[in-house]
Formats: structure tokens, C-alpha cells, sequence
């Protein structure tokens, strides 16, 4: 087409089709970190500062998370629990960014989110209800303002937009917190979300964890494009941060949710982590993923950064020693309530399925009792 | 009272449930600003403002989904369907997550939503547009559904709905929005029939006759033209498909001896499935009969120049009633 050709007779200017280029998307960018894995900071950790008194939390939210998750995985291998999933190498993503909440935030969690549950306040009786058998959900929603998990993935990503849509009708500058992951990312439901939280101004923040394994696909599978990204396209102020150093997930986090509850508008936030685990108890990694790999992540551990940083800081060995003792005992503690907890009744759930009265579990509970009834009556004394 | 068409007695009851509590929201595809493809919301937006008759984006799932997330929050929606065959994106969220909530939670969670859903054909519709998948939703614990039938039960059935502490799938038989009759709208809620109650809409001896939604027209339509013939049928609008009002039907099955059930879903493990073993396990003894169903064919909602052959109508219903009074 020549220059003549290209002109429009309105005078407007016409692009000339061959030199259009694609619209591609921007080279990936740096995730932000401030922490390095062999525990010195960066020159945005050194801009940023270390507040000692926030790392030691946070140290010591992990470690309690790590403690808790180890004693879980063997309450599990000894049969005690029917299911365990590991956020093992996942604890400074949940802590980091739980704790840069305001405890009226509402959370709605995927259902790896133990570490951030423990650090919400969340017990460990509660936490292994589920994996027990004895409930499909292990807490009421209310306490903690900490939804229960969800196992269809993704679903929760609109549950929290719809929890945010309330909150703005209410007036409230409280924001909501959902966290999903890479696998989940591919789901309609999280795109939905994403759209319309970004359509309708819902005041939520979406916590990505890529912990680059969905069972046995990698994240590469999922999204041609980072997600971070991703979300950016959805028209959503997105951000990416090193998954395994805490102090950098609570800085963008606390960033990103001051933002959400300035502008009420939603923000997307990509932390790069690992799942050192199997997706669960009933997995074998080693079917689908190298060994070096997970040695090469071992060594981005994100609380051996900080134990390094903090002792580097001067934090004396007595603090470490307190939080081991308080590890040991979440442990013991762990241990007891599990063993402790008590078996549902089957007559008791025939109440849960209906607010109001419904003819037909009221007749199938009244069988029940009855044929429970003459059961019993027939056992020779 | 006043005579209105059947989306405009729905329309007065949303408008009734909006005004008693501020915490109903109308959300769903093209429901503010249109009033929905069937003008059910028409004038609310104008009345609640676009913060409560919510235009959303056009993704059903979503619609369901974040109707979740307000309930969790203390609001009550109630979510249009467009229409009856785009409600499968939204199939996990009702099945998996609205219907399981309560239960899931131990009775602590309760998700007062209503899902609007205009149903069932004849309506020259092209694909999706005519279909009856109100057994799905029967079938699944946690949910209850209602049918309405005529404009001056709808708009009591909508407010019972609306208040409703459970979950309903709430389904309006898309060809008789346009059917008109006497609503009376100033009913205070506890006055209004239960929602869970079936209602004989006409008396009869010979024969029972089961229907929901659009079908009760064409049963009232099939009993007055067996009466021409001396037959007396007696005409039951079930009204709720879960929970069944299995009392009232049991009396009515009782009463005649034959009971025919009719609906425009097909009759391979419809409503009439369960109503016919229900039906012949308590009342085995006084009925003269099987329990027949009149139903839709096994087969995908046909093109619409088939369709009048396809549903259910007053001929295929009197064949059926001849073949239970033949036993």
C-alpha cells in the first residue's frame, strides 16, 4: 500500500497494515525482593530498612507454621489424618501477607493456607478437622474473619469479590483477601473474578502463590503469560514479588492493600514460591519433578534467609530458643487435639442442610433415628 | 387487587421484598437498565438505584458466585438467570458452593440467594432458550426450587423466596409472563401461602393431575375439556419440586385413585420419576392405576417449528388421563 493509498479521504490518518506490529507482552519483570537467600538485603531491603520487631514476628510465624505443618504430615503418615497438603516452603508468602492485613480484613483462602490460618489466630483442632473426616469445614467464617477452605479451585476468587461488592455497599474501608494459586489461575471462575472486581471497583486483593507445580503440571502449562500480567490486562494493579521473602510479601502486600483501600479497586500480587512438598499426602513428586529442582529451591528457603538476617542483626540466640520451645509445644499441642477431637454423629447432620424446615429430612432423620432405634433393640443383651 | 401479566406480578413482589428489606439486591444480565430480556425488573434500577439492581457482566458464574460472597456479607440476592440454558456456567457455584454451604459449615454459614430462572419453551425460541433443568437442581441437597404458575401466586411465591434463610432456584415458565389475572400485593408475608405447599387449583374425582409451572394451564385447559366429556380431574400445582409437598399429594392420590403427572422436562428421571415411586409407596393400595407421566421426549429442546409437537398439550395430557381411567 503506498503512502497515497494509505490516506483516508476524511483526512484521518490510516495505519499502514504492514508495519503494524503484534501487541506483545512486556518482558517479564524482576520480582521485588529485599532479602536474599543467603540473608543479606538488597539494595531495596536497604532503601526499605528491616523493622527487627516485625522480622521476629514473622520469623516466628513461620517457624510455628512449620512446626505445625511437619507434626500434621505425621499425624497423616500414622493414619491419624485421611489427608495432609503441606505449605511447606510456602510460609513467608501466607504469613507476609497475611499479617500487611488489618484483622477486619475479610480472607478467603485456597485450602493450603495453613500458615496464614495460624498467624489469623485459627487453631490446630480446627485446622484438622477437615483432614480428619470429621467436617468439610473446620472453623466458622465469623471468628476469624478467615473463610473456610475450598477445594474446587478457584471458586473462592468470586466469593471474595461478592464479599467485596457487600463491603463497598456498606460503606466499610475493610478489603478482602483471596489466595489462589497457578493451577487455580487457569480457571474461569479466578479470570471472572479478576474482570469483574476490576469492572465493578471491588475493594479486593488477589494473592497469587505460584508455587509452580499443580500436581504434577507445571506453571508453564498454565499461562503462556506471567500472571501478574495477566491481571494487569484485566486492568488491575499488579505486582511481583519474591514468594519466599517475607519481608518483601508484607511490604507489597501493606502496599498494595493501603492502595486497594484508598482507590477501592482491586490489585493482583504474583509471589513467586515453591511447593517443597507433594500436592498431598497421596502424591509422589518424584514422578514428575527433578530432585535438583527442589534442591535448588531448598536453598531459597524463606526462613533460613531470615534466620540468617535476624541473627546477622543481633538478635540473640535466646529468642531462637523461645520460638523452638513454642514450635515444640504447637506440636505436642497439635498432637493432643487431634487425637482428642470427636466423631460427628450422622443423626446430627440431617439439621445442617436446611435453615428452614424441610419435609423431606425431616422424614429421612425420623427413619433414621427409628431404624437406629430398632437396631439397637435388637442387639442381644 | 389488581390484574397484571405474570412478570409483572414477579416485578411486584421483587418490588415489595426490595421495599421490606434493604438488604435484597436484583442482580444479573441486562436487569438494571432493560429491566431484564423480559422486563421482570423493569422500573427497579429507577426505584433502588444501580447499587441495588446490579447490571453485571455477562458471565453467569460470576453472577452466582459473588451473590455468595454478598450473602456472606449479611445482603440477599436475587440473581436472574437469563434463561434456562445458560445457567450451566454457574453449575458448580450452585451445586458445589451455594447448595453445600450450610452443611459444609455445620449449619454456622446460611446463604439466603435466589436464582430467577425463566423456563421451558413455546416460545418460537432458537437453542437454549426453552429449556426445563429443574430436576437437576431438585436433585442436589442444600437447594430448594419453586415453580410458579400464575401471576397471583408468583408474586407471594417471589416474596416467600426473597425471605428465605435457604438457597431457591426460583423458575418462571417463560410462555405465560404474559398471562394476566388478579394479584393482590398488599398481603403481609406470614399471610401468604407456605412455600414449600402445594395448592389444588381444581377440584375433581375421576383423576389427579400433577403439574408446575407452565403445565398448569395446559392441565386446567385439559380437565375443563374432560369435564365436556363427563370427566371430573382434579388439577394439583405443586408450586415447590424440593421440598414435595408429599402429604398433598398423597391425599390427592388417595382421593382419585389416578394421578398423572405432567411437565415440559423429559420424563427419563424428572420430577414425575420421584412423584410416581413416592406416590406408589405410600398409597400402593388405593390406587386404581399406575402413576403416568406426561413429559418431554429424551431428546435436546427440538428446532421451535417442532415444538408444539414436542411439548406436552392438552390432547397428549387427555390421552394419558384416558389411558389411566382405561386400567
Amino acid at each position: 500500500m503506498s503512502e497515497k493509498a494509505a490516506a483516508d479521504p476524511s483526512g484521518a490518518e490510516v495505519r499502514d497494515l504492514r508495519r503494524i506490529e503484534p501487541v506483545v507482552a512486556p518482558p517479564h519483570g524482576a520480582a521485588l525482593r529485599f532479602v536474599m537467600p543467603d540473608g543479606r538485603l538488597t539494595p531495596q531491603g536497604e532503601a526499605a530498612g528491616v523493622d527487627l520487631g516485625l522480622a521476629r514476628l514473622l520469623f516466628r510465624d513461620m517457624a510455628l507454621a512449620r512446626r505445625f505443618d511437619a507434626e500434621a504430615l505425621a499425624l497423616a503418615r500414622q493414619g491419624e489424618l485421611g489427608l495432609w497438603l503441606m505449605s511447606l516452603g510456602q510460609e513467608a508468602a501466607q504469613v507476609g501477607s497475611i499479617r500487611a492485613l488489618r484483622p477486619d480484613d475479610h480472607v478467603f483462602p485456597s485450602y493450603r493456607e495453613h500458615a496464614a490460618a495460624l498467624a489469623r489466630g485459627l487453631g490446630p483442632a480446627e485446622l484438622l478437622r477437615q483432614w480428619r473426616g470429621l467436617a468439610h469445614a473446620g472453623w466458622n467464617p465469623a471468628t476469624h474473619r478467615f473463610h473456610f477452605y475450598s477445594l474446587v479451585l478457584g471458586t473462592q476468587a468470586l466469593h471474595a469479590t461478592g464479599y467485596a461488592m457487600g463491603v463497598l455497599r456498606d460503606g466499610a474501608d475493610e478489603i478482602v483477601m483471596t489466595y489462589f494459586g497457578d493451577g487455580a489461575s487457569s480457571q474461569g471462575d479466578v479470570n471472572e473474578a479478576l474482570n469483574w472486581a476490576a469492572t465493578t471497583g471491588a475493594p479486593v486483593l488477589f494473592f497469587c502463590q505460584n508455587n509452580h507445580w499443580a500436581i504434577s503440571t507445571p506453571a508453564a502449562q498454565q499461562s503462556r503469560t506471567a500472571l501478574h500480567q495477566r491481571a494487569a490486562g484485566f486492568g488491575l494493579d499488579s505486582y511481583l514479588v519474591d514468594g519466599n521473602d517475607v519481608l518483601a510479601v508484607h511490604a507489597v502486600t501493606s502496599q498494595a492493600a493501603a492502595r486497594v483501600r484508598d482507590t477501592r479497586m482491586p490489585a493482583f500480587i504474583e509471589a513467586e514460591t515453591y511447593r517443597m512438598a507433594g500436592h498431598s499426602t497421596s502424591d509422589d513428586p518424584g514422578r514428575y519433578r527433578a530432585d535438583g529442582e527442589v534442591e535448588r529451591w531448598r536453598l531459597r528457603d524463606p526462613i533460613t534467609r531470615l534466620e540468617i538476617l535476624l541473627k546477622a542483626a543481633g538478635v540473640g540466640a535466646s529468642f531462637f530458643t523461645e520460638v523452638e520451645r513454642e514450635a515444640d509445644a504447637l506440636a505436642a499441642a497439635t498432637r493432643r487435639a487431634c487425637l482428642s477431637l470427636p466423631d460427628p454423629e450422622l443423626a446430627d447432620l440431617f439439621g445442617t442442610v436446611y435453615t428452614e424446615r424441610h419435609g423431606l429430612l425431616d422424614r429421612e432423620a425420623a427413619e433414621y433415628a427409628e431404624y437406629v432405634a430398632q437396631s439397637l433393640s435388637e442387639v442381644p443383651a | 387487587m389488581t390484574t397484571i401479566t405474570l412478570g409483572a406480578a414477579i416485578n411486584a413482589g421483587l418490588r415489595r421484598a426490595m421495599n421490606e428489606d434493604p438488604r435484597v439486591l436484583v442482580m444479573g444480565e441486562d436487569v438494571g437498565r432493560l429491566g431484564g430480556v423480559f422486563r421482570v425488573t423493569a422500573g427497579l434500577r429507577e426505584e433502588f438505584g444501580a447499587e441495588r439492581v446490579v447490571d453485571t457482566p455477562l458471565a453467569e458464574s460470576g453472577i452466582v458466585g459473588t451473590a455468595i460472597g454478598l450473602a456472606l456479607r449479611g445482603y440477599r440476592p436475587v440473581c436472574e438467570i437469563q434463561f434456562d440454558g445458560f445457567i450451566y456456567p454457574a453449575f458448580d457455584q450452585i451445586v458445589s458452593q451455594l447448595a453445600k454451604t450450610r452443611a459444609r459449615s455445620g449449619g454456622a454459614v446460611t446463604l439466603p440467594v435466589v436464582i430467577r430462572v425463566p423456563f421451558g419453551g413455546g416460545i418460537g425460541a432458537v437453542e437454549h432458550h426453552s429449556e426445563s433443568n429443574e430436576a437437576l437442581f431438585a436433585h442436589t441437597a442444600g437447594l430448594r426450587v419453586v415453580a410458579c404458575a400464575d401471576p397471583a401466586d408468583a408474586a407471594g411465591l417471589i416474596r416467600r423466596a426473597v425471605a428465605c434463610d435457604d438457597p431457591v432456584l426460583f423458575y418462571e415458565p417463560k410462555r405465560r409472563y404474559w398471562d394476566k389475572g388478579e394479584v393482590d400485593i398488599t398481603m403481609d408475608l406470614g399471610d401468604l401461602p407456605a412455600m414449600d405447599r402445594a395448592r389444588v387449583v381444581r377440584q375433581g374425582t375421576d383423576c389427579t393431575l400433577v403439574a408446575y409451572g407452565p403445565t398448569v394451564r395446559t392441565a386446567l385447559e385439559a380437565s375443563a375439556a374432560a369435564q365436556e366429556d363427563g370427566v371430573s380431574v382434579q388439577v394439583l400445582d405443586l408450586r415447590s419440586l424440593s421440598p414435595l409437598d408429599v402429604d398433598t399429594l398423597y391425599r390427592c392420590a388417595k382421593a382419585t385413585g389416578r394421578m398423572v403427572v405432567v411437565h415440559e422436562a423429559s420424563t427419563f428421571l424428572g420430577m414425575g420419576a420421584e412423584i410416581a415411586a413416592a406416590v406408589t409407596e405410600e398409597c400402593f393400595h388405593a390406587l386404581k392405576c399406575p402413576v403416568l407421566r406426561v413429559g418431554a421426549y429424551n431428546m435436546p429442546y427440538p428446532p421451535s417449528r417442532v415444538e408444539e409437537e414436542f411439548l406436552p398439550d392438552v390432547n397428549r395430557v387427555l390421552d394419558v388421563v384416558d389411558r389411566a381411567l382405561g386400567y
